[in-house]
């Protein structure tokens, strides 16, 4: 018993901070979302209405909602693969025997995890430039008309995916370089001894020895991806007709240049709840995996 | 602990060499908030204040206009709210049902002398909240050469004349060629033309849409015609991707923007196409038209200390010559008639349309929602344009039913103010 009570007292401090700066806000904000705050609830709290689930129902039948949702879907469906398979790619060729000025590349290939995102926004905007940028440049070499990569609804996703992807990739990068050198060199001369090929060694060696750090990666990445904002925010406002609105953009529309918080928060808490299936369900299907 | 140390002691010595103590010299200090280019060049026009009173010093924060309105109401919040700052004029009701702002006294200002449509603007149930800083409103921008090509010297007065002039300009040009260009993500134009109906847009005290009538559906219409004549294209403004490069291509001959745009088309045009353009007062139903009273304000703050000194800041910043010298910097329009008279505005031949027009300027309805009601208005607006299937009612029914959706709220406060 005595020996419980020094655990606790050694563990309240966190707790504590973790109740004031985590736990109450999540409930404040869960309350908030059963409620009309406004600008006149701002005014004066006296203005505060109580709507129960009013907010998720009048949520449900907005159609920006579901336009939210599945650019959020396609932005997480097509960007996160994208974003590991570029990882997990640049760790191979790093961790290769044959290449050369190893440090060099990791570093160059992490520098884009550490510039600042509105910085590097900018410049992307002059490589994605419809009639001077780099990128149409190059597709008119190639016998390609010019895309209008953040004007048109059809191109402004793939431009924010890619740019997305070329900003987050050298963070899982490096967390996939430390799996790699996890696994003992043995396995592979075994391998090799067997006669497997390097694909083969890669499938049935590399693979299942980083499905762990795999698992990890996609949860973290999901987690991240699911809230895109930045980039939207920055690049395209959420135009062309809505065509980059996600979920997050839609929440920071309504609480912060409309002011409906009790609105926002309803949001909040719908991408939360979709969050929080899809890594239970990533988790259910890892489980599933080790025990067959 | 070991990383707190240095900060603290950077802290210490920044506050000796500086001198952070209470109250070192007495100065009062006024916080001033203040937006994009007026942010930029305001303190130029500060340096005399400060000569004319010693004891003050104004400290001009600059704020980014997209990012301004979330930062006042962020400060609101939070308590940070400066002692006095510009606000977009259609934002003040806002504060205003905040009570964050305060009431203006008669004695600041001569009200006769501002532009009554502007003025109005800061007056909400009865009581003026807001000093006109600068006026901001829309009229034509057109191509006098191709105006005069189709056979016309003046540009049109009423709504009859512009078509005709539209359909000469277009029957010239071929298809590669509108008389007009209206983004159909900008909601001043088609909100221009529907102030200049008599009926207001909102009814019931403000707590519902006013759009399904009369005047609202003629100017709808109107606004409708426009594309189904090809007299438009029905583009957003992203699509055309370097509006002054258009204009002189003569892709339109007319445009409906603000004064801003002056300088623009002075700087953009060819030196060739300057002789030809002009601005123009907008067109009315049937005869001239009223337009958008736009513009920003500047408010004293509710919270501030130093509501006097705010105040005769105020009032240096609204005298017709330090106006004048304001216009000089950033080509921002004075809210009162005698800055007009000055020599220097009534030599400016574009600026002369804005004068004539700003006699003929009418506020938006002033509830703090009226932003987003816009907003709705030009998607409903966008989709009727674009799809094609929506009529006329059907399009205005549908942006009083988002309208009376988005003032539920104001609908219920008003009802409650009404029972004892």
């Amino acid at each position: 018993m005595k020996l419980n009570w020094a655990a606790w007292a050694f563990i309240t401090p966190a707790l504590l901070v973790i109740a004031v700066f985590f736990l109450l806000p999540v409930l404040a904000g869960l309350a908030l979302s059963f409620t009309d705050f406004d600008i006149y609830a701002l005014a004066d709290l006296r203005n505060l209405r109580f709507v129960g689930f009013a907010n998720y129902i009048e949520l449900v039948r907005t159609p920006l909602l579901w336009t939210a949702l599945g650019n959020t879907l396609y932005f997480v469906g097509v960007g996160m693969p994208l974003s590991i398979a570029a990882s997990l790619g640049a760790a191979l060729l790093l961790s290769s025997r044959l290449a050369r000025f190893k440090p060099f590349f990791r570093t160059a290939l992490f520098a884009p995890v550490v510039t600042t995102l509105v910085a590097v926004a900018v410049i992307w905007r002059y490589l994605l430039h419809t009639r001077y940028g780099l990128l149409n440049y190059g597709l008119e070499e190639l016998g390609f008309g010019p895309i209008d990569w953040l004007g048109d609804p059809r191109w402004a996703m793939p431009a924010i995916i890619l740019f997305a992807v070329w900003k987050n990739f050298g963070y899982n990068m490096i967390i996939f370089l430390a799996g790699l050198q996890n696994i003992p060199e043995e396995l592979y001369e075994a391998a090799r001894i067997d006669g497997a090929s390097s694909w083969q060694q890669f499938r049935h060696v590399t693979m299942p020895s980083l499905a762990p750090v795999i698992l990890l990666v996609s949860v973290l990445t999901m987690a991240g991806y699911f809230q895109l904002f930045a980039e939207p925010y920055v690049m395209t406002q959420g135009g062309p007709q809505q065509s980059t609105v996600s979920v997050l953009y839609f929440m920071y529309e309504e609480g912060f240049k409309w002011w409906n918080l009790g609105f926002a928060s309803a949001i909040a808490f719908i991408l939360f709840l979709l969050m929080f299936t899809v890594t239970m369900m990533q988790l259910y299907v890892a489980r599933h995996r080790e025990a067959t | 602990m070991r990383l707190a140390w240095p900060p603290v002691l950077i802290f210490i010595v920044a506050c000796a060499l500086s001198g952070c103590r209470d109250g070192s010299n007495e100065a009062t200090v006024v916080r001033f908030w203040a937006m994009g280019r007026e942010g930029e060049v305001v303190r130029q026009l500060l340096v005399d204040f400060e000569h004319e009173h010693p004891d003050v010093r104004v400290e001009v924060q600059q704020l980014p206009w997209t990012a301004a309105h979330q930062k006042l109401l962020t400060a609101f919040a939070g308590g940070a709210l400066p002692d006095i700052a510009q606000l977009g004029n259609t934002w003040l009701p806002e504060f205003v049902a905040l009570r964050a702002v305060d009431r203006v006294e008669p004695s600041v200002v001569d009200v006769g002398d501002y532009f009554p449509g502007i003025w109005q603007t800061n007056v909400i149930d009865g009581a003026a909240y807001g000093v006109p800083w600068y006026v901001d409103t829309r009229l034509l921008f057109y191509r006098r050469d191709l105006l005069a090509s189709a056979g016309y010297s003046a540009p049109p007065a009423t709504w009859p004349e512009w078509i005709e002039m539209l359909d000469a300009i277009k029957r010239r040009g071929g298809t590669r060629h509108y008389g007009l260009l209206l983004p159909l993500n900008e909601y001043e134009p088609l909100l221009a033309l529907a102030l200049q109906q008599d009926e207001s847009l909102l009814r019931d005290e403000n707590g519902r849409g006013n759009f399904r009538s009369a005047g609202f559906r003629g100017a709808l219409a109107f606004y409708r015609e426009m594309f189904d004549r090809g007299l438009a294209p029905a583009t957003s403004g992203n699509q055309v991707s370097n509006l002054w490069d258009e204009f002189a291509r003569g892709y339109f001959s007319f445009y409906i923007t603000g004064p801003w745009s002056i300088g623009e088309f002075k700087r953009r045009l060819p030196a060739n196409l300057q002789p030809s353009w002009m601005t123009a007062p907008l067109p009315g139903p049937n005869g001239p038209g009223a337009s958008i009273a736009g513009g920003s304000s500047l408010v004293v703050f509710q919270g501030s200390h130093h509501k006097k000194t705010a105040w005769q800041l105020v009032q240096y910043l609204s005298r017709s010559d330090v106006q004048i010298r304001f216009h000089a910097l950033t080509g921002n329009l004075p809210p009162r008639r005698s800055a007009w008279r000055d020599e220097l505005m009534s030599q400016d031949a574009y600026a002369r349309a804005f004068r004539d027009q700003l006699e003929r300027v009418k506020p938006t309805p002033q509830v703090p929602e009226w932003e987003r009601v816009a907003t709705e208005m030009q998607l409903v607006a966008e989709q009727m344009v674009e799809g094609g299937r929506m009529t006329i009612d059907q399009a205005a029914a549908e942006i009083d039913r988002r309208t009376d959706r988005i003032l539920e709220k104001r609908r219920w406060l008003l009802a409650r103010r009404e029972q004892p």
